[in-house]
């Protein structure tokens, strides 16, 4: 009796977690542009509905470098949209990076009223949720300030429902807390490294180093 | 059957109905100078208390006391019955508010589209009741026959008569329920008349004696002895309508209720007029304050009830009233045409998707129309002013130098140690037209902590560096 059509499912969606084989035949759905971040996440990229937290010690040590490539190609697609950046963009560094500007949306919720910050955060979350939840868009990236457990289970969940990639950037302090994000990533700056901190079907702790 | 009348025999009635959120509760409606209030109307549940038309208010309230008393308002009452006329206009091109307390339509040619009579009446009789209007539908040949029937009584309700037994079935109406005057009708019953059979089969010279010459007319005008003129109704180029509260509304939560309602009948408009809103105009009245206006602006035209419900919830939950809300305007003056989005028959993505435009109103009337913003280029040196909110109509080329990724809505002094000048430095030296002077080396560096950052400092010396952006 064959049993693999009735486990294929369950193994493209990394609900199983194979001991030996991290590696994912059915192709990459999403991949990162990274040859060496490829090989190590299972399906060979990002999880494409599902929520990714990528956690950052500070602002500008590469955290945009490891997202445009696969920014740029999702962006030639459909909508992509920016929630809460920390700054104002500059447009001529993300035309360099290949994103394509016309597909690309900011929304910031505490734009022309004089809102608590806590209120505002609470608005990114909802943004969010809405743009992963829509089906709209093609990935949605948020930089939120503050998010609970709750909060990230919501994302988790819309991301999934609406089938797009979410990607939350993150302070560093939040790397203690337990998160339902599909993959955790973790820039070190001295070396510039990526760590993997949680990987749903795949294996936690590696290091690499981006090029 | 080529007219259909939809009587309405208790439009006030209805409209307040509309207005309550418990219909079941009992209702009068008062007519009559101060000093002697009687009732104008009552719904079941005052009838069931023993409540009756003519009745005076003291008695009324001795009876039931908590029966809910407004006074009967004919003006909009009429309202409401030019509005059901604007929803006939999708039965009919022949729609006339010449009759009283009914809506009369011509059916006849529109017989191909919405079927035979029971088909169309079956239809009719839905909306109308999802609406909460009570109505009696019936049809005849003639525009006056049809309305005699629809208002002799609920017995005739739900009628409809062709031209070959339309004799027979005006003749089994009692006379005093043909619509005739009332001295005309005493007479008539005086002479031992009391279906209108009898009356039709009386001479006509000698009727035309006895009785006014508008009772002749009004004979010859059911029977189709003589046409009937009918001004028709032309819909009207805008929507407004009002709701008035009873009590003073505080919270928003108590006004979902009745902006439902005004963007359900501003749905039905919608489509009658084949078109779609695009600028909702909410009045919001206080006591003895200037109204607050929201005005709910979309970037495309839409007509879905529920669409534009939530829009317009969303911005009335933002918007600030200074006092509590004792009534609400819905006003919207142009009516674009509407073009309904398009739909892949096989498409493969989940129930609950929304497209782009529909996902950015919705954030829009959430977080404010200047939140969501597009990124575009723009042929400009000095980077504050390199990026636009929106897409250029043109093509742009951007700049050669490498530029970071964020830029610091305002510089500030580089607190960080330099450890290492990447590249630079790039002079950026312009604006000397505009009055926003800019004369700046700019380099790329890394900090102590191992950022990258973009600094600035005074054209030609080695810092202080102000920091203006981040390469990420």
């Amino acid at each position: 009796m064959n049993t693999q059509p009735v486990l294929e499912p369950w193994i493209d969606g990394r609900h199983v977690w194979r001991g030996r084989t991290p590696r994912v035949s059915s192709g990459a759905q999403l991949p990162t542009g990274w040859a060496a971040l490829d090989d190590i996440l299972p399906g060979g990229g990002w999880p494409a509905a599902a929520l990714t937290e990528i956690l950052l010690p500070l602002d500008g040590v590469g955290e945009l470098r490891l997202l445009w490539p696969s920014l740029a190609h999702l962006s030639q697609q459909g909508p992509v949209v920016l929630i809460a950046p920390p700054y104002a963009l500059l447009a001529p560094a993300w035309h360099a990076a290949g994103v394509s500007l016309d597909s690309l949306q900011v929304i910031r919720p505490h734009v022309g009223n004089e809102r608590s910050l806590d209120k505002s955060d609470r608005q990114a979350l909802w943004a969010a949720e809405q743009c992963l939840r829509s089906g709209a868009c093609r990935a949605v990236v948020c930089w939120p300030q503050w998010a609970d457990d709750r909060a990230l289970r919501r994302l988790q969940v819309a991301a999934e429902s609406g089938q797009c990639p979410g990607f939350l950037f993150r302070s560093i302090q939040a790397a203690h807390n337990p998160s339902p994000a599909a993959l955790r990533l973790q820039l070190h700056v001295r070396p510039a490294e990526v760590q993997v901190l949680k990987c749903r079907g795949g294996w936690a702790g590696q290091r690499l180093r981006l090029v | 059957m080529e007219w259909a009348c939809i009587g309405l025999p208790q439009l006030a009635l209805d409209k307040r109905q509309r207005e309550m959120e418990n219909p079941a509760q009992p209702l009068a409606l008062l007519t009559g100078p101060i000093q002697r209030r009687v009732l104008h109307a009552v719904n079941v549940a005052a009838q069931g208390f023993g409540l009756s038309m003519g009745m005076p208010l003291a008695s009324a309230q001795a009876l039931c006391p908590q029966v809910q008393l407004h006074p009967f308002d004919p003006v909009t009452t009429e309202q409401l019955r030019q509005r059901i006329a604007a929803w006939a206009y999708r039965f009919s091109a022949q729609v006339s508010t010449d009759f009283s307390e009914a809506v009369v339509l011509e059916i006849g040619r529109s017989r191909r589209l919405f079927g035979e009579w029971p088909e169309l009446q079956a239809r009719l009789r839905d909306e109308l009741q999802a609406w909460g209007i009570t109505h009696r539908l019936c049809a005849a040949p003639y525009p006056t026959a049809a309305h005699v029937l629809a208002m002799a009584g609920d017995e005739f309700d739900g009628w409809g008569v062709d031209a070959s037994r339309l004799q027979a079935a005006l003749g089994c109406l009692p006379v005093h329920r043909a619509g005739l005057d009332a001295a005309s009708v005493l007479s008539l019953q005086r002479l031992g008349l009391r279906q209108l059979r009898q009356v039709f089969d009386l001479p006509r010279d000698g009727l035309a004696r006895r009785t006014s010459p508008q009772v002749l007319l009004q004979l010859d005008r059911m029977r189709g002895l003589l046409p009937t003129p009918v001004r028709y109704y032309h819909p009207l180029e805008q929507f407004d309508a009002r709701i008035e509260f009873d009590a003073e509304v505080e919270s928003h939560l108590a006004l979902a209720f009745p902006l439902r309602r005004l963007i359900d009948d501003l749905a039905l408009f919608l489509s009658a007029r084949d078109g779609g809103a695009q600028q909702l105009s909410l009045y919001l009245d206080h006591e003895g304050r200037p109204q607050t206006h929201v005005e709910v602006g979309l970037l495309s035209p839409e007509r879905d009830s529920a669409r534009l419900f939530e829009l317009a919830r969303t911005r009335l939950e933002r918007a600030e009233c200074p006092a509590p809300v004792r009534g609400l305007r819905l006003r919207v003056t142009h009516l674009p045409p509407f073009v309904p989005g398009t739909h892949d028959l096989f498409d493969n993505r989940s129930q609950q998707t929304l497209t782009w435009p529909q996902l950015r109103e919705r954030l829009r009337a959430r977080l404010g129309d200047a939140s969501v913003q597009g990124v575009g280029l723009r042929a400009e040196h000095r980077p504050e002013l390199a990026t636009l909110p929106h897409v250029p109509s043109k093509v742009v080329a951007p700049p050669e130098q490498a530029r970071p990724a964020w830029l610091l809505s305002a510089p500030i002094p580089l607190r960080e140690r330099v450890v290492q000048i990447v590249s630079g430095p790039e002079r950026i030296e312009s604006g000397w037209w505009d009055g926003a002077d800019v004369r700046r080396d700019y380099y790329r560096v890394e900090t102590a902590a191992g950022q990258q950052a973009w600094v600035f400092c005074a054209p030609g010396e080695r810092g202080p560096y102000m920091l203006h952006g981040w390469f990420a």
